[in-house]
C-alpha cells in the first residue's frame, strides 16, 4: 500500500471548555473511502473540518494531500486547492449562476481562462447529471441538484481528496439517492473520500472502512460488513441499534 | 355568541361600524382644514402660475446641480465608505478602531458643520491648499464624508449578513481571504445593501440643499438656493412650492425603486 494521503496524529480540538476531539489518530490511504459515523456531538464534523483547517486544531498534527496542515508556515490556500469539500447546506455562491459556481475557482484561483474553465465546468455538470441549468441561480434548483453542483464545484479544482460533511442530511428523502449515486460514481473512479454520514446503506455499499466516533475519540473501526452488523464495542452496538431501529 | 348579546352586533357589523367611524373622523378633519383656510391668500402666495412659469427654464440649471451634487457626494461616499466598511470587519484591531472612530465622528456631526469645515476651516488651516474641482470638489467631499459614514455602516451590515457558509465554501476552494472578499462576500453584500443605499441617495438629495453655505453663483446654485433667491426677488412663495415639487420628482421614484428592490430581495 502506498503512503497514506491523510495522516492524523493526536488531534485535539477544544471549543472553550468543551473538548470535542480528545486525541484522534487516523490514516486514510489513497483511493480509500472512509465513512465517519457516530452520535450527534461525537465530533465527526469537527474532525472533518480539522482536515482542511476550517477548524484549526487545538493540538496534534494533520497531514493531508501532501501538505502539513498543522505547520504554522503552511500555505493554507494551496493546500485547500487539493482538498475538496462538500457541505451539508451546499453553500453554493448565491449570486453566481450554476456555471459560474463551478468555473469561478479554477478561473480565480488557478488562473484558467474563462473558456477553458467553463468547458470543464460543463463537462463536470454533465457528469453529476445537472444539465441545461447553467444559467440558473442556485435557489432555482432542488436541494439534490444543488448538492450535485456543489460536488462538481469541488471537483473542478481537481482535488486529491474529497471531504463530505453530512452531504444528504439537509435533503428531502426522495432526493438523497441522486446525490449518493454521484458519490458512488466518484468512489468507483478511485477518489479518496472522507464522508461524515448517517446513510448506513451508503456506508455499507461504498465505504472501504467505517470509523465509529463517540465522545471525541475513535471507538472502533473496520470494514463495513463487520462494523454495520456486529461491531465489537458496546457503544457502537447501541448506536447502530438506535440508527437501524429508531422506533424500538 | 357572548359579544353579540352585549352589543347586539355581530363581529362583522362591529368591524363595519368601526371603519365608518374612522372614515368619518378623517373626512371631518379634511373639511375643517379646508373650511378654515383662506384659499385666496394661499393661492396668491403659493400658486402664482406666472411666477412659476417665470422660473423656467432657469430652474433646470439648479435642478441639474442638485442631481450632480447628490451623485458626486454619493460616489465619494461609496469610494470612502466601502473601504471603511472593510476596515470595520478587518482582523486588524487598528483598522477596526480607526473605522469605528471615523464612522462615529462623521455620523455624529451635522452635515452642515462638515460642509463648513471642508469649505472654510480646512482652507484656512492649510493656506494655499485648495480642493480639486472647486465647489464641486468641496461638495463631493463635504457631503460625501457624512454620507460615507452611513454607507460604511450599511455595507458593514451587508457584509455581516452574508452567510458564513459562503466564506467557508470559498476558502475551501483555495481562495485567499482577500479573493474571497472580492469574489464572494462583497458582491453579495452590495446586493443586500442596495435598498439602504437607495435610501441614502434620497437623504443625500435633500442634504444637497446645504451646499448654499459654500457660497454659490447662479451657475452652481442648487434647487433650494435657487428657490430662495426667486422667493426674494418675486416676494412670492410659489418658487418654494415649485422647488419642493422638483425634489419630489427625484425622491419619490428613488423611494419607489428602493421599495421594489427590497421586495425583490425578499423573494430571492
Amino acid at each position: 500500500m502506498s503512503d497514506p494521503i491523510v495522516t492524523i496524529r493526536g488531534l485535539h480540538k477544544r471549543f472553550g471548555d468543551n473538548e470535542v476531539l480528545r486525541g484522534i489518530d487516523l490514516d486514510i490511504a489513497e483511493g480509500e473511502v472512509v465513512c465517519l459515523i457516530g452520535p450527534s456531538g461525537s465530533g465527526k464534523s469537527t474532525l472533518l473540518r480539522c482536515v482542511n483547517l476550517l477548524e484549526p486544531p487545538t493540538s496534534g498534527t494533520v497531514n493531508a494531500a501532501g501538505h502539513d496542515m498543522t505547520d504554522p508556515d503552511v500555505d493554507i490556500d494551496a493546500a485547500r486547492r487539493d482538498i475538496g469539500m462538500v457541505f451539508q447546506h451546499f453553500n453554493l455562491f448565491s449570486h453566481l449562476s450554476i456555471l459560474d459556481n463551478v468555473a469561478i475557482a479554477p478561473r480565480r484561483v488557478l488562473g484558467r481562462s474563462r473558456a477553458e474553465a467553463e468547458a470543464e465546468a460543463r463537462r463536470l455538470l454533465t457528469e453529476v447529471g445537472v444539465e441545461g441549468k447553467e444559467r440558473a441561480r442556485p435557489a432555482q434548483l432542488s436541494g439534490g441538484q444543488q448538492q450535485r453542483v456543489a460536488i462538481a464545484r469541488a471537483l473542478a479544482m481537481d482535488p486529491d481528496l474529497m471531504l463530505f460533511d453530512e452531504p444528504t442530511s439537509a435533503l428531502d428523502p426522495e432526493l438523497v439517492g441522486e446525490v449518493l449515486s454521484v458519490m458512488k460514481g466518484l468512489a468507483a473512479d478511485g477518489m479518496t473520500m472522507l464522508v461524515v454520514t448517517h446513510e448506513m446503506s451508503f456506508a455499507r455499499e461504498v465505504a472501504d472502512r467505517v470509523v465509529f466516533l463517540d465522545g471525541g475519540v475513535v471507538v472502533e473501526q473496520g470494514p463495513p460488513s463487520r462494523m454495520l452488523t456486529e461491531p465489537e464495542t458496546e457503544r457502537a452496538q447501541s448506536f447502530l441499534h438506535r440508527v437501524l431501529h429508531p422506533v424500538d | 355568541m357572548a359579544s353579540r348579546e352585549r352589543t347586539g352586533l355581530t363581529a362583522r357589523q362591529r368591524r363595519r361600524l368601526s371603519r365608518a367611524v374612522q372614515y368619518g373622523v378623517f373626512a371631518a378633519a379634511v373639511i375643517a382644514v379646508a373650511a378654515l383656510a383662506d384659499w385666496g391668500r394661499i393661492a396668491d402666495s403659493f400658486l402664482r402660475l406666472d411666477v412659476a412659469a417665470d422660473m423656467f427654464p432657469r430652474v433646470w440649471t439648479s435642478f441639474g446641480n442638485t442631481v450632480l451634487y447628490t451623485l458626486l457626494a454619493f460616489v465619494f461616499g461609496m469610494l470612502v465608505g466601502v473601504p471603511i466598511a472593510l476596515m470595520r470587519v478587518s482582523s486588524l484591531a487598528a483598522y477596526r478602531w480607526f473605522a469605528t472612530v471615523y464612522v462615529e465622528v462623521f455620523r455624529g456631526l451635522p452635515a452642515l458643520l462638515v460642509l463648513f469645515l471642508v469649505g472654510f476651516a480646512v482652507p484656512q488651516a492649510f493656506p494655499g491648499v485648495t480642493w480639486p474641482g472647486g465647489v464641486y470638489g468641496q461638495v463631493a467631499i463635504g457631503l460625501g464624508l457624512t454620507s460615507s459614514a452611513y454607507i460604511a455602516e450599511s455595507v458593514r451590515a451587508g457584509i455581516q449578513a452574508v452567510p458564513p457558509g459562503q466564506v467557508e465554501a470559498a476558502r475551501s476552494l483555495g481562495m485567499s481571504h482577500t479573493r474571497t472578499m472580492i469574489t464572494v462576500v462583497l458582491p453579495q453584500a452590495l446586493r443586500i445593501v442596495v435598498p439602504p443605499l437607495t435610501n441614502e441617495l434620497v437623504l443625500l438629495t435633500k442634504d444637497s440643499s446645504l451646499v448654499f453655505v459654500l457660497g454659490v453663483t447662479t451657475a452652481t446654485m442648487e434647487l433650494t438656493k435657487f428657490a430662495r433667491s426667486e422667493l426674494t426677488s418675486t416676494a412670492n412663495a410659489t418658487p418654494l412650492l415649485v422647488g419642493g415639487l422638483l425634489y419630489l420628482l427625484l425622491t419619490v421614484p428613488l423611494s419607489a425603486l428602493a421599495r421594489r428592490l427590497e421586495n425583490k430581495g425578499d423573494r430571492r
